[in-house]
């Protein structure tokens, strides 16, 4: 076969791989991402971006719950300064407030906690450190979204 | 510094570090927030005890920073989502980015009365 041109004479080769032919084959390399033995179990799930995606949801409901929320609490009539005890009572008497209330816990609790356990990957970097600083993180979570529902539904007026 | 990337060293960056920087603010803030709100099962004394600090004049000025970053965060948020899923957004992430600074600077304007007016009271003398 004449007519076929060598691969080698249109190409200029590097010194490295001018070295290889069909003789002198090059390493093969594993592609990108392959499973190998020592790589980790495979974790097939789209956790991840379902974690990505409910970042993006939540923080458009949180603008309107958490900016809603703090026009309610510092700019109108009076403001931060006729906060108390009898304030919470009356805006608790509504249904509508309740459910605001227990939706902007449960959004922004899940929203800053999914952020900082992002923020713990990224420069915590001894396992053992990550692991903990999680465990804290997720604890300090559920007690708090426990507490803060809790308040919610046994609030009473009438107490003492 | 690598030519002509995106964010790294840019505006794009200190902007993601602001986002970061409010985001785990606010995140310490709610958990006090959640524990101090759950003194109404308390007792009414024990609430409004706690709820006088944030009345006093220098909690008003950390209740203006805490909007700061509220503020901030849930504007460059919605940047971050529009980059992410707006097909222009990419390209216009820099405009955002001046009109995200520029409404934050306009609302911090309007809030200035209505959030510190109350410490200025206590101080001043109205
Ligand atoms: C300095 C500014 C703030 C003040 C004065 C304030 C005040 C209050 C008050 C008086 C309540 C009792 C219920 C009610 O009236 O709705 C409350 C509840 C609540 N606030 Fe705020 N708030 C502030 C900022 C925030 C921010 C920035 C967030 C969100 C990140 C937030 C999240 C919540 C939540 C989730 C509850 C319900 C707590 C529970 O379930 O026990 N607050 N807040
Ligand atoms: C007000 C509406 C809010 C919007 C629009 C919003 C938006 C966002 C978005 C889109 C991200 C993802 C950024 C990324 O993937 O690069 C994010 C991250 C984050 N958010 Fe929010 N958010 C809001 C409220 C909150 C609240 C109330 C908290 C705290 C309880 C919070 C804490 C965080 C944290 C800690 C991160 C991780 C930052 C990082 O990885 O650098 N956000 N936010």
């Amino acid at each position: 076969m004449s007519t076929e041109t060598s691969p080698t004479s249109s190409v200029e080769m590097t010194s490295s791989s001018a070295a290889h032919s069909p003789d002198n084959p090059a390493p093969v390399i594993q592609p990108p991402r392959a499973r190998t033995g020592r790589a980790p179990r495979s974790t097939r799930t789209n956790f991840e971006m379902y974690g990505w995606l409910f970042m993006r949801l939540s923080g458009i409901v949180l603008v309107v719950l958490v900016l809603g929320h703090l026009v309610i609490q510092l700019v109108l009539d009076g403001g931060v300064s006729r906060i108390g005890f009898a304030f919470v009572a009356g805006r608790w008497a509504s249904p509508f407030w309740q459910f605001w209330d227990l939706l902007m816990l449960w959004l922004a609790m899940l929203h800053g906690a999914n952020g900082m356990r992002t923020i713990i990957n990224d420069y915590s970097e001894r396992d053992n450190t990550r692991f903990w600083l999680k465990m804290v993180l997720y604890t300090a979570t559920v007690f708090t979204v426990l507490l803060g529902t809790l308040v919610i539904f046994t609030f009473d007026p009438n107490i003492r | 510094m690598p030519a002509g990337t995106l964010y790294r060293g840019r505006e794009g960056m200190w902007s993601w570090v602001a986002h970061r920087v409010t985001g785990v603010t606010i995140f310490f803030f709610l958990f006090v927030h959640v524990l101090d709100t759950a003194l109404v099962r308390v007792s009414p004394e024990a609430y409004d005890d706690v709820v006088a600090t944030y009345k006093a004049p220098i909690v008003s000025l950390l209740e203006y920073g805490l909007v700061a970053a509220v503020l901030f965060h849930a504007l460059n948020g919605l940047r971050v989502i529009a980059v992410d899923f707006w097909a222009k957004g990419p390209k216009y992430q820099r405009q955002m980015l001046w009109t995200v600074v520029g409404v934050w600077v306009v609302l911090m304007a309007g809030a200035a009365y209505p959030v510190l007016n109350h410490a200025a009271r206590v101080l001043f003398g109205s």
